[in-house]
């Protein structure tokens, strides 16, 4: 009887989880319906436009999970020192509430923040010798501007996460630590941090799957910056030129392949290694 | 830290001291894009490049970027609303139809295949959507269904993470006893999740229809694949205006043209059903993001 519950959600995980996929792979191994191998995969590696592209988004990961990792782990640790029980539950909800904003108006939205002609904070662009969005999008800033932007918009769930990770802590342990001494930086150091391990962890892996998929941030960019940010920046936005500027499906399927294999290895690991399964 | 002040050393000074700097300039760094984003569209452009970012323009200005917005391709930007609104809300009831009874069974009946379609849901659940896009994409070409509101609505309506989150709602907050204690009565397995388990479900109800509506309210990616046009949603609309803003597109020679101003009003228009969400519903949120983060 329980099948029948779920026989219609089992039908959209087929169409839209397990189809598009097979379909995907179907399409990255043929050409023109016969099976070619691996050519479409060498024919991409080949093209001048997929290194580059990779070693964007891999700078790009770099720089935002860093910035994610530190900021997130100071800021949750930060907002739960905070007495003030209101106090504390507000500053949450305003490092959450750009998370109302993503895809394409959060870029919209930084699209002005980063042209020092009309910014909110030109004093701090020009400090730093920009005087156009151009320059400030430069290709070498960009894993910077595009982390800040993701940063923005995605941070303050993860603090709204880390918090609650905190709250799990009993507070024993936390009494105990101060009878013995241990000043809040150590305390941090050496109880919370650990204990938060596992969902740091969770939002690293996360965040490495989602920051592969980069699209909409350099597609917008490119598009506000006069060509500086190319078209081909990102693996998904080539992914997207094969499929809608060469006609090439199977160019398209292959890169879209690479991707989803990192981001299902990434998800497969976590749910049997991270303990999420257990429950289950 | 809960010490009288005057009982802090000099060192504990300072390091509350920092702490609350480092707090100011992150609440700084969230809202202050925000702020400047609600005023701007009172501002004409050149207010908007001589005058202080932080002064309201006037009304009468806000008016006039109105007008300007909405007769651009002749109220265009409704259209994009409308359909994002259409999209979102069809999308959002077929997720609650598929979703709540999926959640239900996986957590309180037994079925065979039961663990696997749990573990195919988490796994699901945790590939970032943008992922299969292209996939998708070149799945619905293959079925003649690009340019259709199908093309968008369907993939919508497949939310993994709805499912996931009703499974554990139900699992920690229904007992089976209960369930079991119906179907003595009588009650065929239906009416057990219509009678019983439904009527408990609201929070979860309403938890899974926020993340289902607000993330496909803010998709861009897919609907800009399979929806082309006067078709498409208000994000991927938004990209288009910008096209049509000299200031970002100084070769730009389309006839009407776009402020400055009139695109953040549109930036506005197009984030504020969200917000408005989002302001109304934080209790939930944060109760939601802890399920969903932490997975216990």
């Amino acid at each position: 009887m329980g099948a029948a519950f779920v026989s219609l959600y089992t039908l959209f995980l087929l169409a839209f989880g397990v189809l598009p996929a097979l379909y995907a792979i179907y399409l990255a191994f043929t050409k023109k319906g016969a099976f070619v191998g691996f050519d479409n995969f060498l024919k991409v590696f080949k093209d001048y436009r997929f290194w580059p592209a990779v070693e964007h988004v891999g700078i790009f990961l770099i720089v935002w999970l860093v910035m994610l990792v530190l900021f997130v782990v100071l800021l949750a640790l930060l907002v739960h020192s905070i007495g003030i029980r209101w106090l504390s539950n507000s500053t949450r909800f305003i490092y959450y509430i750009p998370g109302a904003l993503a895809g394409a108006s959060s870029v919209m939205l930084w699209l002005f923040v980063l042209d020092p002609t009309v910014s909110p904070v030109a004093f701090l662009l020009k400090a730093f010798g920009f005087e156009s969005l151009v320059s400030v999008v430069q290709v070498d800033r960009l894993p910077f501007v595009l982390a800040v932007i993701a940063f923005w918009t995605g941070a303050g769930g993860w603090i709204v996460v880390m918090y609650g990770a905190l709250n799990n802590i009993p507070k024993e342990v936390l009494e105990a630590a101060k009878v013995d001494g241990a000043g809040p930086i150590r305390t941090a150091w050496s109880i919370q941090i650990p204990l938060m391990r596992k969902w740091i962890a969770y939002m690293v892996i996360m965040s490495f799957a989602g920051g592969t998929q980069l699209f909409v941030e350099p597609r917008v960019l490119s598009q506000a910056s006069r060509g500086v940010v190319g078209q081909d920046y990102s693996l998904n936005q080539l992914a997207f030129l094969y499929a809608f500027k060469q006609s090439d499906f199977n160019g398209s399927a292959a890169i879209s392949l690479m991707l989803l294999v990192v981001a299902l290895a990434l998800s497969v690991y976590f749910v049997f290694k991270g303990g999420l399964f257990e429950r289950a | 830290m809960d010490r009288p002040a005057g009982a802090m050393t000099p060192g504990q000074w300072m390091g509350r001291a920092v702490a609350i700097l480092i707090l100011v300039v992150f609440v700084l760094f969230f809202v202050v894009p925000l702020i400047w984003l609600v005023l701007a569209p009172t501002k004409t452009d050149r207010q908007l490049l001589l005058e202080v970012p932080f002064a309201f323009g006037s009304w009468e200005t806000l008016a006039a970027n109105w007008n300007s917005l909405m007769t651009f391709q002749k109220g265009l930007i409704w259209t994009w609303l409308g359909n994002s609104a259409f999209y979102c809300v069809a999308a959002l009831c077929i997720t609650l139809i598929i979703s709540i009874p999926a959640g239900y069974a996986m957590a309180l009946t037994e079925f065979r295949g039961r663990k696997a379609l749990l573990a195919a849901t988490l796994i699901v659940m945790l590939v970032p959507s943008t992922a299969l896009v292209l996939p998708i994409f070149l799945e619905l070409s293959a079925v003649r269904l690009i340019g259709n509101p199908l093309a968008a609505i369907l993939p919508f309506s497949f939310f993994p993470f709805g499912v996931y989150l009703t499974y554990i709602y139900f699992s920690t907050a229904v007992s089976r006893d209960l369930l079991d204690a119906a179907r003595m009565d009588g009650a065929n397995e239906f009416q057990v999740f219509w009678k019983i388990a439904m009527p408990l479900a609201t929070p979860v109800i309403a938890l899974v229809g926020f993340f289902n509506f607000t993330g496909n309210w803010n998709n861009y990616f897919l609907p800009y694949v399979t929806l082309p046009g006067r078709k498409a949603p208000i994000q991927v609309g938004l990209a288009e205006l910008l096209s049509n803003v000299p200031a970002f597109n100084p070769t730009n020679a389309a006839s009407t043209t776009i402020s400055l101003s009139a695109l953040a009003l549109a930036t506005l228009l197009a984030i504020a059903p969200v917000l408005i969400v989002f302001l109304f519903a934080q209790r939930y949120l944060v109760s939601g993001m802890t399920a969903g983060g932490t997975k216990e």
